[in-house]
């Protein structure tokens, strides 16, 4: 198999009016890799991550998901958009996790995690309830599958809705800013998860403010500031021994 | 529960007997007796001055309760309701989809359709509707600037109840368009990212995920039409359409020349009909609050 990277971020911008909230993003994460971004507020981390599921239309660059350009049609050196359900297709390629976990308050828990395999990858019901049952025990969940999202605490919340990314069986997971809606207590059953999630070889990308679980998960960890990538690395190297002043001064802030 | 604090914590099944529950005693409410008392001999004394009194007419009003076309006029009043209401939905719908899409003609007309229905009267409209054979003779199909395919005589197809519920219904498809849209703008955008995030169409997004959310804020309003449009109907007599509950009460009143027993007639079929809408809402919005609102009983 060629390494092609899962996903390949190449001179990325993104304009929001005449906010320049991206200045030139490159980064690449490999299969089984998980990359940790962390900066300030306003750095525009959870802005790249959006990106990757064109959440975010880019201004400038281009976004690979397994090398297949995302959003557009290059040819003649233009940019076709592509029709809705192309797009939709390559979104199943990527599974989203939120801050505000973004459950379906009308449908339990169960029905969450199966909406998409039934409605989107067309499986029988019987089937993505196995599947669905599966991935609820797997988050430790499987005993409220009938409760509703307002029922449940945010920690299940979350883990509800870490299910529902997994069971599209993406190729990717992003994380944004996931346990930072959460009360204290909770944080840890959510970043337990996502440490299983590592420990089998899932690839993601986590926008964090836990440095600590950044430092214990990741593989590689990246400091954004300001629309740009200011250093990355190992994450030892980079917390222990940061090379720029602006990581220095944010590090100093949070550690 | 306090297990921990207790004194002999080991002893567990000895503490729940030891547990003292507090004696409560629920605040009194005197003023809801007093109230009780004032209201009922002020209902009672209501009461005997409307049924004693001659001028209502309590026998014309009984004689003429279930006559026949009172009970035809019912019968067409809840028919214009529940038709009219139909086609302002399915057109609210179609509006809604309209303006909240990417095309900008599309987004335009809806505009435009909404700008003018809410705009003018609804007599006026009416009206319009009921002269639209006079205006239009005949309706066909033919090439643009060109011979006649295929027509027929506008008054075959605009008949008088067709022209009722057209005027009805276009002009409510306006405001259930900006109920629609109320609905669907309370929604936060994280329902639909959530949803794009696993891949759903655009078209799935709207159908699972925020037709049923907004139907929630939706429903109360949209029940609140259906009862106006429910005595709206009283207007299509401007087309004339000549059957509706109201027409029909009036026609009589006017023959026997006692209006007051032929309006509490009319008013008392109102209620109920908006009685049983009303229960019809009620198991809406139980079905639609699902997961959403409480639905554990009251602590005391």
């Amino acid at each position: 198999m060629s390494r092609v990277p899962v996903v390949s971020l190449e001179g990325i911008h993104k304009f929001f009016g005449t906010v320049h909230a991206l200045r030139g993003v490159d980064l690449s994460i490999d299969r089984g890799e998980v990359c940790a971004v962390i900066g300030p507020s306003g750095s525009g981390k959870s802005t790249l991550m959006r990106c990757i599921n064109q959440l975010e239309t880019i201004s400038a660059g281009r976004v690979r998901v397994n090398g297949e350009l995302q959003g557009y049609d290059e040819r003649d050196g233009r940019f076709h958009v592509l029709p809705p359900r192309r797009i939709d297709a390559q979104r199943r390629k990527t599974g989203m996790v939120f801050q505000q976990f973004n459950l379906f308050p009308h449908k339990t828990a169960l029905q969450n995690v199966i909406e998409g395999p039934i409605q989107v990858n067309r499986q029988r019901r019987a089937e993505a309830v196995r599947l669905g049952m599966g991935l609820l025990d797997r988050v430790g969940l499987s005993h409220l599958a009938d409760r509703y999202p307002s029922q449940m605490s945010g920690g299940q919340q979350q883990r509800v809705a870490i299910a529902r990314a997994l069971a599209m069986e993406p190729e990717i997971m992003l994380f944004d800013e996931p346990t930072s809606a959460l009360d204290p207590e909770l944080v840890g059953e959510v970043l337990d998860v996502i440490k299983d999630l590592a420990r089998n070889g899932m690839t993601m990308m986590l926008v964090t403010h836990e440095i600590g679980f950044a430092r214990e998960v990741a593989d590689h960890l990246v400091f954004m500031d300001q629309g740009c990538v200011v250093e990355h690395g190992k994450p030892l190297d980079l917390l222990d021994n940061p090379q720029h002043a602006r990581t220095r001064a944010f590090l100093s802030k949070v550690l | 529960m306090a297990e921990k604090h207790g004194p002999h914590a080991s002893e567990k099944g000895k503490q729940d007997e030891q547990i003292v529950r507090n004696v409560i005693i629920p605040r009194r409410h005197p003023g809801r007796w007093i109230a009780l008392v004032v209201l009922g001999l002020l209902g009672i004394e209501i009461g005997r001055s409307l049924l004693q009194n001659p001028n209502f007419h309590w026998d014309v009003f009984l004689q003429y309760l279930f006559a026949p076309t009172v009970i035809a006029g019912v019968g067409w009043t809840l028919f214009l309701t529940v038709t009219a209401m139909a086609l302002a939905i399915i057109c609210a719908g179609a509006l809604i989809l309209m303006r909240e899409s990417d095309n900008p003609i599309l987004r335009t007309t809806a505009w435009l359709w909404i700008w003018f229905f809410r705009g003018t009267p609804l007599y006026t409209q009416l009206l319009f509707w009921g002269l639209f054979a006079v205006l239009f003779p005949r309706l066909s199909i033919s090439v643009p600037f060109g011979p006649e395919i295929f027509g027929v005589p506008t008054n075959w197809i605009i008949t008088a109840s067709v022209a009722a519920i057209l005027g009805l219904g276009l002009n409510e498809s306006a405001y259930l368009a900006e109920i629609f849209r109320a609905g669907f703008k309370s929604i936060s955008p994280g329902q639909t990212e959530a949803a794009q995030a696993i891949g759903m169409s655009r078209g799935r997004i709207w159908w699972r995920i925020l037709l049923p959310q907004a139907m929630r804020t939706i429903i109360p309003p949209t029940g609140n039409e259906t009862i106006g449009m429910l005595k709206g109907t009283s207007l299509v007599l401007a087309v004339p359409f000549t059957l509706d509950l109201m027409f029909a009460t009036n026609a009589i009143a006017n023959r026997i020349y006692l209006p007051v027993p032929m309006l509490m007639v009319a008013g008392f079929w109102y209620l109920v009909v908006t009685s049983v809408l009303m229960i019809g809402q009620y198991y809406l919005e139980r079905h639609f609050g699902k997961g959403q609102d409480v639905t554990g009983g009251r602590h005391v």
